[in-house]
């Protein structure tokens, strides 16, 4: 209808709470992301040596309320400019998730405005989006974090084709199980790809899992063994101590080439067969400088473009909810009083918009 | 005075408007379904009495100790709710609201709340009714095994909830003469909670959403590692 403004200007705040990080932040239709508070528990669970389903719930449940304040103060706005309310539904840690959603949907009820459950994985293929120079679809997404290693075929919003996944570890998964074992800090995955960049690359070859059958499917956690096999082989007990640090950085090396290599063949394998121009790299690991790199260097050869958020949009954040709530809430969608979590979401079964 | 109330700590799922001493209820047990139940009772009795949120005084809640997962629940719709009508929240406690139930519905004057807490213990606590009809603690909440609660002093205390179905022949055991009866399919009703949030709201114990937080009692919820990182 010419003179009709369909949808006006919206501002919709985002909570993401399925893991170990509390992410707030607040879109707007007109002028982009307002701002972004995120709370890491790293330290929290660091202890544990892994995320503490039950301690992340209490921490959320601390945290979300005075991030959302701190932000509102932050960006000067005032409650009563909210529009809507996002926030991650599933999949993820179901107590976690419930505290933000409990929180979200009865802000959205008490202010009167509509509310959306998030795909926490539509979060991070959107992620991109919130760059000024911004995928356009169609595409194909590799979403690579410490949970998912998954290639997706992307349409449009909610239009998302599952091309293939890992079928053990997540690749996140097993460059912090590998750190583990290596002896490096928890969470390990960014220490180990750190201790990769003194690595000498000719020194150990470590296989690239599945790439030598077709198929679209990952499986990392061979990698994580031949890493160990390799570490117990190659290092004495009575080397020094800086011959064992450069082993175990020859050793991050090889490890982290293998699954580079291997993330890199089936993304070239992928925009193939869907001629895609575009591939878009989101996730925790799509942070790692080398899978960047090399990625960017294969895809060229290609003709596709490669697209990745900013650094900290690429682990969990409010912003990447924010952003694909109102891609939501601007197409109707709404949630019923009633709100729910799922541990698990299949991505395919979304709706498109 | 304006209260509303909300509870969602046990099996029972329950909201509560309290206006000028006229209480109007919504309860259901249906383990589970707290988090798809809970804004509609509220809804619900909202639009009866034809008022909003702003026109409130406090939201009460049930602050635990109970499920971890149904007391957040409580504590995640009391922040939100509060938060964004810029209202006080009177956190109160579960074992109390118990209590007060006992003491509403079957004029119990000595009250022993439990919940099954798992892990072969319970939450316990012991409650009086004061000259107001209203029940007053007698000492610490606790988690404990059946065989080790805190005795009450004196004798004709009365048990109250689910604690009282798993372990009753030990409390009993445990309790030896103070014990004179239980009802143990009770549960936390949100009817309590207000009148309980209401003496307590009027007393000043009222905190900003921010402090709208659970009290679990356990707190030991993971093993350390012996070792981390070698």
């Amino acid at each position: 209808m010419p003179g009709v403004r369909l949808k006006k200007q919206m501002r919709v705040l985002g909570i993401e709470t399925s893991c170990d990080e509390t992410g707030i932040a607040l879109y707007d239709s007109d002028q982009g992301l307002l701002g972004h508070k995120l709370h890491s528990q790293v330290d929290l669970h660091a202890v544990y040596g892994g995320v503490v389903p039950e301690l992340a719930s209490r921490d959320h449940v601390r945290k979300t309320l005075p991030l959302i304040a701190s932000l509102l103060a932050e960006t000067g706005l005032s409650k009563s400019d909210i529009d809507g309310v996002a926030y991650t539904a599933g999949p993820g840690l179901v107590g976690a998730l419930l505290v933000g959603a409990a929180i979200g949907r009865t802000l959205a009820w008490a202010w009167q405005v509509p509310a959306v459950g998030v795909h926490h994985m539509e979060g991070h293929l959107l992620a991109p989006m919130l760059e000024a120079d911004s995928p356009e679809f169609p595409f194909v997404a590799l979403l690579v974090s410490g949970g998912h290693t998954q290639l997706v075929e992307v349409k449009g919003i909610g239009q998302y084709r599952l091309l293939g996944e890992s079928l053990d570890d997540a690749a996140g998964e097993a460059f912090d199980k590998t750190a583990k074992m290596m002896g490096l800090p928890y969470p390990g995955g960014p220490e180990l790809a750190a201790l990769a960049l003194k690595g000498d690359p000719k020194r150990f070859h470590f296989p690239r899992p599945m790439t030598d059958r077709p198929g679209l499917d990952f499986s990392f956690s061979g990698l994580k063994t031949f890493a160990l096999n390799t570490t117990q082989r190659e290092i004495a007990e009575n080397d020094s101590a800086e011959t064992v640090l450069q082993t175990k950085a020859d050793i991050a090396r090889a490890f982290e080439e293998a699954v580079v290599d291997t993330l890199v063949i089936k993304c070239r394998r992928a925009v193939r067969e869907c001629g895609a121009g575009t591939l878009v790299l989101a996730g925790g690991v799509s942070a790692n400088r080398h899978l960047r790199e090399k990625m960017q260097s294969a895809m060229k050869k290609e003709g596709a473009r490669v697209y990745y958020p900013r650094t900290e949009f690429c682990t969990d954040n409010g912003a990447m909810i924010a952003y694909a709530g109102w891609q939501r809430l601007r197409a109707g969608a709404t949630e019923p009083m009633g709100f729910s979590a799922k541990a698990r979401w299949p991505m395919d079964s979304l709706s498109g918009i | 005075m304006k209260i509303l109330a909300i509870e969602t700590a046990t099996e029972a799922c329950s909201a509560a408007l309290l206006i000028d001493g006229a209480i109007s209820l919504r309860y259901q047990v249906q383990p589970r379904m707290h988090s798809q139940l809970i804004l509609p009772m509220m809804e619900e009795l909202l639009n009866e009495a034809g008022i909003g949120l702003s026109a409130l005084d406090a939201i009460a809640f049930g602050r635990g100790p109970g499920a971890f997962t149904g007391v957040r629940i409580a504590v995640g719709v009391a922040q939100g709710a509060a938060f964004a009508a810029d209202l006080p929240v009177v956190p109160v406690s579960t074992l109390a609201a118990l209590a007060q139930r006992g003491y509403r519905e079957f004029g119990f004057r000595q009250l022993l709340p439990a919940y099954d807490a798992r892990m072969q213990e319970v939450y316990w606590g012991g409650y009086v009714v004061d000259g107001q009809g209203l029940v007053r603690s007698v000492f610490d909440e606790e988690v404990s095994t059946p065989e080790s609660v805190t005795l009450p002093d004196g004798l004709n205390w009365q048990g109250v909830g689910a604690g009282w179905d798993s372990y009753r022949s030990v409390l009993e055991a445990r309790l030896g003469n103070a014990f004179s009866g239980c009802e143990p399919g009770l549960f936390c009703s949100a009817e309590d909670v207000a009148l309980l949030g209401a003496a307590l709201f009027n007393e000043g114990e009222s905190v900003a959403a921010e402090q709208a937080l659970p009290v679990y009692l356990r707190d030991k919820v993971a093993a350390k590692p012996k070792q981390v990182n070698q």
